[in-house]
């Protein structure tokens, strides 16, 4: 219909891509033909090609899906049973607030929860496993990872649920669906918009996670995004740590074109 | 919609509210007009009272802005946009930052407390004749254990991987420190720039995997204050923090040689209000200054009139003040250019891949 | 939800989620001076934070910082999700998409390097109008992401009927879409307000002439050791947050109660 009268209002949003997204990225993009002394070069892509690189990726690819796949597998019955509790509204708030509190001090608190003489291993020699190593384990890292994006997938799929119509639950459970398939042929595909988002909301900032893997992982697992911030604070190499970026960039458009609306808009 | 508009105005009006307020304070908390002095320096690295007395005693306001690394701070210098006037940067990036024409040179004659400063301290390589800077704090690199846990005395860095030690080393996260620590180990330099010697530093420092429990950053203080490793390799405004909590940890600087850290106070390009930054600088050289100022921050001051005023216990503590020939075996770290910067932190980030 | 395991779930799930917090809580009162051993019970913490202006200062900055930036990214990120949805082109809906979370994909160092880079070519003083704006760009895209599912699952039907009744465009917006995805709008808000509380990168690069978050600070502290009132601040405006929360939601449920005896 008339494309003018709708790009109008759309203004400030098109202002914000162009400034803070479109320019930053060809300033990235830019640098990374850089090398250390500021000569052109495409060495840092060549780089980029060395199995350093690629384990890095893999392993980022890794652990950015062990914790979207249990922030999804928390959230999700959480959202659900938020939904059913009468005080929805407050108990949404209270899953948002713990994110509030500064981050290094919420990583400082799980390193003396985590510790070896810390509340979680007198918990589990209180019931008889013993104590163990928590901290600097594969599993500390995911478990506080997870901790951070909870919030990020609790509330799209919160509201894909709270909107679902009852009554197609009730036809399905009439039909005689039991509450499993209700579940999976009702239930999932309508708030799939909402899991989505979580998904995403979720899986791109954790590709480039940094901090939470020295905190927590001692450094033993090592991300693109810790590359990154070593590359542009520590050696000062902003080439290799653009380059770097611009593939974390592509990797992130492929996923979006991946999972991309299926379905059209309906407006 | 109604709710929504509610909401944003609401949003607003507290927003105003708040600015209003802190406008309010920071009137009240110093005269707005006059001319204003901003340090840039890490978090609580200064006794916050002795900045209100320097504000009484010139009448000049000081801003106080903090950064957690030195390359954080370089980059905001070298992009400007602030009118940085002191700043306390440590010696490689001091180096640096000469190099890249960003820093005025220090005018001595203002300065007349910097007379009090130790002579070991002065005229280092990454400052000839102190130009463009002013120690500040100084310190080492060295080894921090647990003497109920570790059997016996931990002398050398060579130490560290004997088989006993297995899963009990915590790591800074720093590629000098950790690269320094490897060549050290072999007797080389920490400077040492010979590819052959590099190589032969990271496979001492592969054999040194299995006794690492983790490579972490600051939060190693709080580590080794709960006691989740045994050994650490600290610098030793860490070590010395600790063990005024702790009965139970030593610090020791390795035989084979360390490295010697300075913080040096410097003068930005970006300075607007160069003549009370020198007024700054030589506030903080005052020996009562500095004495008060060491106690609070705990790291050891190159001031060798300040220690008159300082107890006993803390200047005799050779762990912390080490005699003349201890300090001499120690190496400052030298800018060996962003290659050879790159080099080393390849290899150690190999090192740290390498334990997956 | 009158069953067992449900509650007994949140309940676990709340529990992690505030084990960290009230760790934190607990160490405030410790006479120690550290987050490692408890040795005594002291309010000393909260003492020393009542004299402290500067950092009084510092916090309430943090707080118009988040407010306004999560404020202001709501209304262009729901600008933006709009714009998405009415780029009927799958093409252009994709790169719209894309572009949008660029800034979630890039680590901070990045975000906060080029902001700078930026703002000190177009002339902006470093300070509160700069890392205001820095905190409104990347807060949108986190907005876009919650506002949109909700658009997207919006019937068709809803729109035309209002449109067939001789609704406006502006009507449409206003009467019809808006009010079916203010829970996005709402949870696009809570987000944006978590990216801004929580940055430390980015408000570093683009911060300056005395202007600090609480973030900031927090992060410089780390290599002298962060002290135990910053424990108690959290402590203090946690618990400020709660009373808040619960403190709207009664105000709210006195509201509601009696506008719906009227109406009956």
């Amino acid at each position: 219909m008339d494309a003018n009268k709708r790009t109008f209002y759309s203004i400030p949003y098109m202002l914000w891509i162009g400034l803070f997204v479109v320019a930053p990225i060809l300033l990235v993009v830019y640098y990374s033909f850089f090398d250390l002394n500021g000569n052109f070069t495409f060495a840092n892509y060549q780089n980029f090609f060395t199995p350093v690189y690629l384990m890095m990726t893999l392993s980022s690819f890794w652990y950015a899906f062990l914790i979207t796949f249990f922030c999804l597998v928390i959230a999700y019955p959480a959202a659900y049973f938020i939904t059913q509790s009468k005080f929805k509204q407050i108990l949404l708030l209270l899953i948002i607030l713990p994110s509030w509190v500064n981050l290094l001090l919420k990583a400082y608190a799980f390193l003396g929860i985590f510790s070896t003489y810390g509340a979680a291993n007198s918990f589990l020699k209180t019931i008889g496993i013993g104590s163990k190593q928590i901290l600097f384990t594969d599993f500390s890292f995911v478990f506080v990872s997870v901790y951070i994006f909870i919030p990020f997938m609790v509330l799209p799929i919160f509201n894909a649920l709270d909107k679902l119509n009852p009554a197609l639950v009730y036809a399905s459970r009439d039909l005689g669906a039991s509450s499993w398939m209700t579940f999976l042929k009702v239930i999932f595909p309508l708030t799939s918009s909402g899991v989505k988002a979580g998904v995403q909301a979720v899986f791109i900032p954790a590709l480039s996670l940094f901090m939470i893997t020295r905190l927590i992982a001692g450094n033993r697992v090592i991300t693109l995004g810790t590359a990154i911030e070593q590359h542009f604070l520590v050696t000062q190499d902003w080439g290799m740590g653009a380059t770097i970026a611009v593939f974390l960039i592509l990797i992130m458009v492929i996923i979006m074109i991946v999972t991309g609306t299926r379905k059209k808009g309906v407006l | 919609m109604k709710k929504l508009m509610q909401a944003l105005v609401a949003v607003f009006l507290i927003s105003f509210l708040l600015l209003y307020v802190v406008d309010r304070l920071n009137a009240s908390s110093g005269q707005t007009e006059g001319s204003t002095l901003t340090v840039y320096n890490w978090g609580d690295y200064i006794d916050a009272e002795l900045i209100d007395r320097f504000e009484k005693e010139t009448g000049v306001k000081v801003i106080y802005e903090t950064f957690d690394s030195n390359e954080a701070m370089m980059t905001k210098i070298e992009q400007g946009g602030t009118t940085y006037d002191v700043a306390v940067p440590s010696e490689y990036t001091i180096e640096k930052m000469r190099d890249q024409d960003l820093l005025y040179p220090i005018n001595h004659s203002k300065v007349p407390n910097l007379k009090y400063i130790d002579d070991r301290f002065m005229d280092l390589s990454f400052d000839r004749g102190n130009k463009y800077s002013i120690p500040y704090f100084w310190g080492t690199v060295g080894i921090l254990y647990n003497t109920d846990e570790v059997n016996g005395e931990i002398t050398a860095w060579n130490d560290l991987w004997k088989p006993e030690f297995r899963n009990k080393i915590l790591m800074i996260d720093g590629a000098r420190e950790v690269m320094g620590m490897g060549l050290n180990s072999l007797g080389y330099s920490l400077n040492d720039t010979n590819e052959a010697h590099l190589q032969e530093a990271k496979a001492k420092l592969d054999e040194l995997t299995p006794n690492i429990k983790a490579i972490v950053g600051d939060e190693i203080r709080m580590l080794m204050g709960n006691d989740e490793a045994s050994i650490g390799l600290v610098w030793s405004g860490t070590a010395s923090e600790l063990m005024g909590t702790k009965d139970n940890l030593e610090y020791v600087v390795p035989e084979e040689g360390s490295n010697l850290w300075f913080d040096n106070m410097v003068i930005p390009k970006t300075a607007k209000n160069i003549e009370a930054a020198h007024a700054f600088i030589n506030f903080m050289l005052d020996p009562e200054v500095a004495a008060q100022n060491t106690e609070y921050v705990g790291y050891s001051t190159p001031n060798k009139k300040a220690l008159e005023f300082m107890p006993k216990e803390m200047v005799e503590d050779k762990r912390f003040y080490p005699p003349a020939h201890m300090t001499e075996r120690l190496e400052v770290y030298e800018n060996l250019g962003p290659e050879m910067l790159a080099r080393y932190n390849e290899l150690f980030l190999k090192f740290k891949m390498h334990r997956k | 939800m009158k069953s067992f395991w449900p509650r007994a779930y949140l309940a676990f799930v709340f529990l992690i989620l505030y084990a960290p917090i009230f760790y934190l809580m607990f160490y405030s009162f410790n006479s120690g001076g550290t987050m490692s051993s408890f040795d005594g019970f002291t309010l000393d913490w909260y003492k020393e934070l009542f004299s402290d202006t500067r950092l009084l200062i510092i916090v309430l900055n943090t707080i118009v910082i988040a407010l306004l930036s999560a404020a202001i990214s709501t209304i262009i990120g729901v600008i933006g999700a709009l714009a998405i949805i009415y780029a009927r082109k799958r093409i252009y809906q994709n790169t719209l998409l894309s572009l949008n979370n660029v800034l979630i994909v890039s680590p901070d160092v990045i975000i906060g390097a080029s902001f700078l880079i930026l703002f000190t070519i177009v002339g902006i003083k470093l300070g509160f109008t700069s890392v205001l704006l820095a905190h409104i760009a990347f807060s949108v895209p986190i907005v876009v992401i919650m506002v949109l599912p909700k658009l997207q699952e919006m019937s068709s039907s809803l729109i035309d009927a209002a449109r067939d009744l001789g609704a406006s465009r502006f009507d449409v917006l206003t009467k019809v879409i808006l009010p079916y995805i203010t829970p996005g709008i709402f949870a696009g808000f809570f987000m944006a307000l978590t990216y801004s509380l929580d940055d430390f990168a980015v408000t570093f690069f683009v911060t300056g002439n005395g202007f600090t978050t609480l973030s900031v600070e927090i992060y410089s502290l780390a290599r002298r050791g962060i002290s135990l009132n910053i424990n108690a601040l959290s402590t203090l405006l946690f618990l400020f947050t709660i009373f808040l929360v619960i403190g709207y939601y009664f105000i709210q449920q006195r509201n509601e109660k009696p506008a719906a005896g009227v109406r009956k």
